[in-house]
């Protein structure tokens, strides 16, 4: 088979790419695991693996900027290695949430929370699920499984909805809790731009397979139209 | 390196030197019967040499002094002659060849060079005599022309044909892309690239024709005085060479060993003039390919 | 086996894309024999006017078949037959009644090695001119001085129009065999692998001079160089011998669609480098 070198390497970067992901799956349930003991050092320990991740991502944009360059990659392997660049900034900036979250968790400090949390952290083990699911079905091509996994994004956002609503209880029950509130709900927020992002991954497999570049189960502003 | 080695290309450099001195030799064997035949005639001749000789006419038997001049104004007849009649057709056949040389014209023309160059020349003469000097009744320049006129269209045709192959197909090519027309393409393309090497084929054909003497005796048959009426004899260069050589006369030996030497020397200039002219043109044709 | 591309087919894919177009030459179910090999076979190739079109393929695929049999410069190879037909602004070019020094007229063609005549830079540029009629000095030297400017060597030849063709480099002599072509006024340039005998700097020039040119004239290029039928033509035809060793079109699409998202499998495993 010709290019073998290529195909070595272009496997290289998916596996990175993989790597990559599972350093943000990780981040993202351990920021909210760390919230919810009000574990401080976690935390710094997320923020730390933030700049690693920044770090992973860079590293795999020069490998493929070689390869581009290098390589002239077509077709197929132009449409995947495009489309892995875009996953690393992707994955980067869910990272960034999950540093967020390390962050809320450092701010708050020694108060306690406002409630124990139980929707949000099944928000995060969601997200990182779709997000591990998203990323092995693009490295094998999986494209009906990568139409499939956005649909699950309509869970997530039922779950803010409803966090949404109890911290609007609380506030208008308390004001002075509308601090904490704050928090909190920027922390779902975060974890609801996370979910968000799974689906442009998901676009991405189907861009690779078919060639063609479309938004799937645009139902965000089905959503937002809510009240 | 180990011993074995140095066994081995010790063996070789022998056996290279050796093939090489044979080759020289052989060389040399070849070579020099050519040298010393120049040598030879340069030393004769030389003597004779003068410019009276190149300027006057024979002389009779005893009488000193006297020249070759009516032999070459008559070689310059017959051979000129010649090559009117040889260059037209010859050329003109030799583009065919090279042309379309899978057609049963062109292997014709290929197969009939070979055979007509491979006719003696006094054969040549004699055809020359029964088809022309019979019915004329009498010996002429016309007929000496003729019949060197077919002793040259070989080597014309010969010369033309591979002058044209050296020509590259990517300029005929370019030229039909044009929208040229084949014979167009012919004559404005590819003989100017090859009409140096034409130049050199008569050249050639020249120095052969210029040189026969056997056809001379049949057709020109020879003249003591100038001519330079075609309808009449004429005295050429290798025939003078004849007449001087054969007879008794010491002087008259002398003048031949000075002909025979003005012969070579002129048949050589063409010679080393065509192979520097054909030499530069696949130069600069070579940078071509 | 994959069916040969007809034109019909342009419903599917890029149909809008292919609509906007002029057709300036095509063929029909073309098919180029030498004694009784087939070396082309059932060839459907539309040529879109203005737009340059290249012809990609792994080498002994009949590319340069093909583009010779656009301006029947096949008839030249003893025992060459072409079945099918080939089309000029709708007439057809394989007739009996057609007149081929005019179809090489029109359709002009730059060969893979620079030929420029052993003559003058000037006299190789007339030459055509001076075939078809033109005789008048004013006029040929205005149409060489055009057509060396067109083709991008004006500034480096104009003081010495004199001298020999081959006089000059090996990048001068190709866009001097271009400035030839140009100066018989075709409409369609055929270029066969022109910058395969190049140094890259000359090769981008002659794209570049390419691009600039092809406002007037319609080209078809046939390259082995992937990268540089991407970057320089409109539309690319892949070609692809089958099992009885005859080329064919397998695909014929846009070039940003053959290389982005081609639709044959063969065309992507060439593309990518993965064929063979």
């Amino acid at each position: 088979m010709l290019r073998k070198t290529f195909d070595h390497e272009i496997q290289q970067a998916k596996d990175d790419m993989l790597v990559l992901g599972s350093m943000v799956e990780q981040a993202i349930v351990e920021s909210v695991e760390a919230l919810k003991k009000r574990d401080l050092q976690a935390s710094e320990k997320i923020l730390a693996g933030d700049r690693a991740i920044n770090k992973k991502r860079f590293s795999i944009e020069s490998q493929l900027m070689v390869l581009i360059a290098t390589q002239q990659p077509m077709a197929h392997d132009l449409r995947l290695l495009a489309s892995i660049l875009e996953i690393i900034s992707e994955l980067e900036r869910m990272g960034d949430y999950a540093k967020g979250i390390g962050n809320i968790n450092i701010r708050m400090g020694n108060e306690p929370l406002l409630k124990p949390l139980i929707d949000v952290p099944r928000m995060a083990q969601k997200g990182a699920d779709m997000l591990h699911r998203a990323l092995t079905a693009f490295v094998n091509e999986d494209v009906q499984t990568a139409r499939r996994i956005p649909v699950e994004d309509d869970e997530v956002d039922a779950l803010y909805n409803q966090v949404y609503r109890e911290l609007m209880t609380f506030v208008i029950n308390d004001p002075t809790t509308i601090e904490r509130a704050n928090w909190l709900l920027w922390t779902a927020h975060n974890l609801e731009r996370f979910a968000d992002r799974v689906t442009n991954i998901c676009e991405r497999t189907v861009f690779v397979a078919t060639g063609e570049l479309t938004e799937i189960n645009d139902t965000d502003s089905e959503f937002w139209k809510q009240k | 390196m180990n011993h074995m080695s140095y066994r081995r290309r010790n063996w070789r450099q022998t056996v290279n030197t050796f093939m090489l001195g044979l080759t020289a030799i052989c060389t040399m064997m070849v070579v020099a019967p050519l040298v010393w035949i120049l040598a030879y005639v340069v030393r004769q001749g030389l003597p004779a040499l003068s410019l009276t000789l190149l300027t006057q006419l024979p002389t009779p038997v005893g009488v000193a002094g006297g020249g070759i001049a009516n032999a070459l104004v008559g070689s310059a007849m017959t051979v000129g002659l010649g090559l009117l009649i040889a260059a037209p057709v010859g050329i003109l056949a030799g583009i065919y060849a090279a042309m379309y040389p899978n057609t049963v014209l062109g292997t014709s023309v290929r197969f009939g060079t070979d055979v007509i160059s491979g006719v003696p020349s006094i054969v040549m003469g004699i055809f020359a005599y029964t088809l022309i000097v019979l019915p004329q009744r009498h010996f002429s320049a016309l007929s000496g022309g003729i019949v060197l006129s077919f002793i040259m269209v070989p080597t014309l045709i010969r010369a033309t044909e591979e002058m044209i192959r050296l020509v590259p197909s990517s300029l005929r090519e370019g030229s039909l892309a044009l929208g040229a027309a084949e014979w167009r393409t012919s004559f404005s393309v590819i003989v100017p690239a090859a009409v140096n090497g034409l130049v050199t084929g008569m050249m050639l054909a020249i120095a052969r024709a210029a040189g026969e003497a056997a056809p001379m005796l049949f057709t020109a048959f020879g003249n003591p005085f100038m001519n330079t009426d075609f309808g009449q004899p004429v005295a050429t260069l290798p025939h003078m060479i004849f007449v001087y050589a054969v007879s008794p006369y010491n002087d008259w030996h002398a003048k031949a060993w000075a002909t025979a030497l003005v012969l070579i020397t002129l048949v050589l200039l063409l010679n080393i003039l065509a192979r520097l002219i054909v030499w530069q043109r696949a130069r600069v044709l070579g940078s071509l390919k | 086996m994959q069916p040969a591309i007809r034109l019909q087919s342009a419903a599917t894919r890029n149909a809008s894309l292919e609509r906007d177009q002029t057709l300036k030459m095509s063929t029909e179910a073309l098919c180029v024999l030498y004694h009784d090999f087939r070396a082309i076979s059932d060839v459907n190739l539309p040529i879109y006017a203005q737009k340059i079109t290249a012809i990609i393929g792994p080498s002994g695929c009949g590319k340069s078949t093909l583009i010779r049999a656009l301006n029947r410069m096949n008839d030249l190879v003893h025992g060459s037959r072409a079945e099918g037909q080939v089309y000029l602004d709708g007439k057809p070019l394989y007739e009996n009644n057609v007149d081929v020094v005019d179809v090489r007229r029109r359709i002009g063609m730059v060969f893979q090695r620079p030929n420029p005549f052993p003559k003058s830079i000037y006299d190789n540029v007339a030459y055509g001119p001076r075939l078809h009629g033109l005789r008048r000095r004013r006029d040929l030297d205005d149409l060489v001085e055009q057509s060396l400017q067109k083709a991008a060597l004006w500034g480096e030849v104009k003081d010495k129009l004199h001298q020999s063709g081959l006089s000059l480099s090996g990048g001068q002599q190709q866009r001097l065999c271009i400035a030839r072509a140009i100066a018989v006024q075709p409409e369609v340039i055929l270029m066969d692998e022109p910058a395969a005998a190049l140094d890259p700097i000359s090769t981008l020039r002659i794209e570049e001079l390419m691009h600039d040119i092809v406002k007037e004239y319609t080209i078809v290029i046939v390259t082995h160089n992937m990268q540089q039928a991407a970057r320089v033509s409109d539309f690319t035809a892949m070609m692809m011998i089958d099992d009885h060793r005859a080329g064919s079109v397998i695909e014929f699409d846009a070039t940003n669609t053959i290389f982005t998202n081609p639709r044959d499998k063969r065309t992507e495993d060439y593309v990518t480098g993965r064929f063979g």
